[in-house]
């Protein structure tokens, strides 16, 4: 280190230090600034966020006024409905969204929609929809004809029970279709009580779970009636097992899908 | 936040008289909701959503009720909650769609091979405890409330995209008008109203189940109590509190 | 919005195949994030290249020192663009400073980046540039003289004490500056890497892999540089200088392909649930990119070509032009591997059932051209400040040789 005859030892800030220093102080100052000015009022209150948008977001305009608001004056409709299979159907699903009508804010009345394809929305068939859901084949069920002119759609019970389960067991019943359980029809195995069709989870039909139900039928050296309702059994070839040995201690349906039981 | 800021606030309330800085302590939450002239606590609630997929029918009711009360734009392409078609073949084979979302129902099957099993999962932000998208927003423009609900902030969100990266559920989507993330909020401007989300109030078969955690006089507490629950993802620990009951194992 | 992009989407739309989520067939981070960890890539490179040159004393390449420097300043500049312009709301940028989410990856741009423009790289090539510009300023004239005066901050000490003082703040600074780089970029890896919503990117390796592929194109950028730099202006190229940068070339990139095989490898003996959709994202929507692009052309290839150059006997004219080669297949390959890292996770749905499509338009705010534009930009800047602050040796003022001592 070159010592030229004064205080330049290390210790002395070189010059070009100073002015650096100098540069990035008023940098770091402007930004702190800045900072402190920009920073949006009411962030951080609640967390790392602006508290003040919580409110932006809750003040947005509301579309649907909830069927609560329409038994106000829609009382007889809302009081139908309320005992029909459509209890849990909102009024607004298919008369749209009403906020405005229900608070006065427009001349405009909801619509009275009358397509099927409305109706076809939830009850067209579809296999993925659960089972117990009434749903037609759109084609087959009169076609073309409006769903009102037999439904009403405050109480959309058709004026005749069903005879077929297949109302709202679709899926079940174009599986058995195509089996060797075909002929049978559903009551021969499965007790319903009528009100089941009125409310279905409140009165299950019963499924038999006892081998000897089946065995009925299939056990050797059973003696099925030759007719039961309506199809005669002599006309078909009913397998036979040996219900003692065959399966263990297993029901039947464990192995066999009782909709289609032919074992593959 | 750095001290200083935090430093000048408390001194300024300081100089002010002792009952204000109480009354600043409270203003916080009721700032944001007492305009509207209710008296709504966010502390009060911590909400959550039930979905009973044995009852789903794929009616995509919802989806249409969700876009008509958020104004969410009208495309195939943006969506706060859509439905999702399963179906499960015979040979093992698994088919999802989910044609515009759900938003017309489902077009019918061509029944040519035998199917095991086949439902529909509705779908939508799951207001996650620990959403990876809040965590991952560079500027805090999406958030949790104090009453569980994910939110956006979009005066502020800069449309990064960071947090729709993060979301492992696919719930987030850029809005082409405002050019920010958008979401499900749980129709937030309803509930804080006492309303239901638009999407359970119009569920034809009560499929969806508004209610809250931690209170007994909410539906979504009988289906909690009854029903084995299940969440999607919940390897990814983000703790979903969107709750599945009947949630088939092949859903992702 | 606009009808063309809701096109854009429905088109998107028909050509997915499986299934995806309905808010998945936009594809949010385009061809603009992808030049952004490019472009970091060449910064954070360049400069682990000076670095080799002014710490570890790789005497070699001190030719390009300056130059490095000079390139990575000229990316650093054109870095944040490609985020703007992508930004839904650039106007609204600023707030990453004002309220950074301290959870968040991405809220650590603004500090990085402040950090390493201000105190890494515009701290060291004034330091290292100091004395040369207050002596330049006394030669010129006019406007050239008010710009030297201002950027040396009126500066005129140019005592050995000082310029000794300068020397030792560089390699300080250089130091300081090694993890800023991998800092610099290392963050963008973590940003992917940390998502653990896409298996596709959440890896421990990806901030790794991110950083040795951006040595690996930073120093294959500067051996261009270099390259061309010389030729354009007449003068001989040192094949020593040459030599040590295809050299620490082909050794990084047997340490970036050894480190994205082990990634490979991994995915594959692991086998875990993504496993399915990502072998039919690389074999299909990835093959080229990924399979012809990266690894071929951009890693194989190149590898290849180096060791050749280096390692047999060949005349100095065919040594340069694989070097030349080879070094251009990197930079298509990094720019591949970026692609394939940031589309590529986009490809495949969270569902793991389904592929989408990635349609990049020609115009628009995050079309090819803007795209063209941002990587042409740097090259233009960094003419300017080869013109403005040669790093050549002749333009030199100080009397010392082209590898100074330090003090």
């Amino acid at each position: 280190m070159c010592d030229s005859g004064g205080a330049l030892r290390t210790r002395k800030i070189p010059v070009q230090v100073i002015q650096l220093g100098v540069v990035f102080l008023f940098l770091g100052v402007g930004m702190f600034l800045l900072r402190q000015r920009f920073v949006p009022e009411s962030f951080g209150d609640l967390g790392h966020y602006r508290a003040n948008a919580v409110g932006a977001v809750a003040a947005h305009p509301i579309q649907y006024a909830g069927w609560q608001v329409c038994a106000d004056c829609h009382t007889d409709e809302v009081e139908t409905k309320k005992r029909s299979y459509h209890r849990t159907l909102s009024c607004e699903v298919c008369h749209g969204a009403a906020w405005a009508h229900a608070n006065e804010e427009t001349d405009e009345t909801p619509p009275l929609p009358t397509q099927r394809s409305l109706c076809l929305q939830c009850h067209s068939y579809l296999p993925s929809r659960p089972t117990g859901f009434p749903q037609i084949v759109e084609e087959r069920h009169e076609p073309a004809k409006l769903c009102h002119t037999c439904h009403n759609p405050h109480d959309p019970a058709p004026s005749e029970t069903p005879e077929s389960c297949s109302a709202c067991h679709a899926a079940i019943v174009r599986v058995k279709a195509v089996s060797h359980h075909a002929p049978l029809d559903c009551q021969v195995c499965h007790e319903t009580p009528a009100q089941h069709s009125v409310l279905p989870r409140s009165n299950l039909p019963r499924k038999p779970f006892e081998r000897e139900f089946c065995g009925k039928c299939h056990a050797k050296g059973a003696k099925p009636p030759n007719v039961v309702r309506g199809v005669d059994l002599r006309e078909y070839d009913i397998r036979r097992i040996d219900l003692d040995t065959h399966g263990g201690t297993l029901v039947c349906w464990q192995c066999h899908y009782q909709h289609s039981p032919e074992a593959r | 936040m750095p001290k200083t800021y935090e430093r000048r606030e408390f001194l300024a309330d300081l100089a002010k008289i002792p009952c204000a800085t109480l009354l600043l302590g409270v203003t916080g939450p009721l700032q944001a909701l007492a305009s509207e002239g209710g008296d709504y606590d966010p502390t009060e609630h911590y909400y959550a959503m039930g979905i009973q997929l044995d009852k789903c029918i794929g009616c995509g009711k919802c989806v249409q009720a969700c876009k008509t009360e958020n104004d969410v734009p009208e495309e195939p392409f943006y969506f706060r909650t859509w439905v999702e078609r399963y179906i499960i073949y015979a040979d093992g084979e698994v088919r999802v769609d989910s044609p515009e979302g759900g938003i017309k129902s489902f077009p019918p099957l061509e029944e040519e091979k035998q199917i095991l099993r086949t439902f529909f999962v509705p779908k939508l932000c799951n207001h996650c405890d620990h959403p990876p998208c809040v965590q991952v927003c560079p500027v805090g423009a999406t958030f949790k409330s104090q009453d569980g609900v994910v939110l956006v902030d979009s005066d502020y969100c800069i449309g990064c995209r960071y947090c729709i990266q993060a979301c492992p559920y696919g719930a987030r989507y850029l809005d082409p008008r405002s050019k920010t993330a958008d979401k499900c909020t749980f129709c937030y401007h309803r509930i804080t109203k006492g309303l239901l989300p638009a999407c359970v109030e119009v569920c034809p078969t009560q499929a969806r189940i508004f209610g809250e955690l931690g209170k007994l006089s909410t539906p979504l507490n009988r289906m909690m109590r009854t029903s084995n629950i299940q969440v999607l993802k919940p390897h990814m620990n983000t703790e979903p509190k969107v709750f599945y009951s009947e949630l088939d194992g092949e859903v992702r | 919005m606009s009808p063309e992009h809701f096109a854009q989407l429905e088109s998107a739309l028909r050509q997915v195949t499986g299934f995806i989520y309905p808010n998945e067939v936009e594809l949010h981070w385009s061809i603009l994030i992808v030049i952004y960890p490019y472009i970091t890539g060449l910064v954070a490179g360049a400069f682990i290249l000076a670095s080799l040159a002014k710490v570890f004393k790789v005497k070699d390449v001190q030719p390009t020192y300056r130059l490095a420097l000079l390139t990575a300043l000229a990316f650093l500049f054109v870095a944040p663009m490609p985020l703007q312009a992508h930004l839904g709301h650039p106007e609204r940028a600023f707030e990453i400073f004002l309220t950074p989410n301290p959870s968040s990856a991405m809220a650590m741009f603004g500090f990085v980046y402040a950090w390493y423009l201000m105190l890494v790289l515009l701290l060291e090539i004034w330091f290292e540039y100091r004395a040369d510009l207050v002596r330049w300023r006394h030669r010129s004239r006019g406007l050239k003289k008010l710009f030297y005066w201002l950027i040396s901050l009126g500066s005129r000490d140019v005592s050995p004490e000082a310029v000794s003082f300068d020397h030792r703040a560089v390699y300080a600074i250089t130091i300081v500056g090694i993890p800023s780089a991998f800092l610099l970029h290392g963050y963008v890896g973590f940003i992917f890497g940390s998502v653990k919503a896409n298996p596709w990117w959440s890896s421990v390796l990806m901030p790794i892999v991110f950083l040795f592929s951006a040595i690996v194109s930073g120093i294959s950028l500067v051996l261009l540089l270099y390259y061309v730099t010389t030729l354009m202006r007449g003068k001989k190229l040192d094949m020593n200088c040459l030599n040590a940068l295809a050299s620490f070339l082909l050794y990084v990139l047997i340490v970036d392909f050894s480190l994205e095989s082990l990634d490979v490898i991994h995915r594959l003996y692991e086998s875990e649930e993504s496993i399915g959709i990502l072998r039919e994202l690389i074999a299909s929507k990835l093959f080229i990119s990924l399979t012809i692009v990266q690894i071929l052309l951009g890693t194989i290839g190149p590898m290849l070509l180096l060791a050749v150059g280096r390692f047999w006997a060949l005349p100095d004219e065919l040594k340069r032009m694989a070097y030349f080669i080879a070094a251009i297949f990197v930079q298509v390959g990094i720019f591949s591997t970026r692609w394939n890292v940031v589309i590529g996770g986009q490809l495949f749905s969270k569902s793991l059932r389904g592929l989408t499509v990635y349609k990049l338009e020609v115009g628009g705010q995050e079309g090819l051209l803007t795209a063209l534009g941002l990587l042409i930009l740097p090259f233009v800047i960094l003419f300017v400040l080869l013109k403005l602050l040669p790093p050549w040796d002749e333009a030199r003022t100080d009397t010392e040789p082209a590898n100074p001592q330090l003090a």
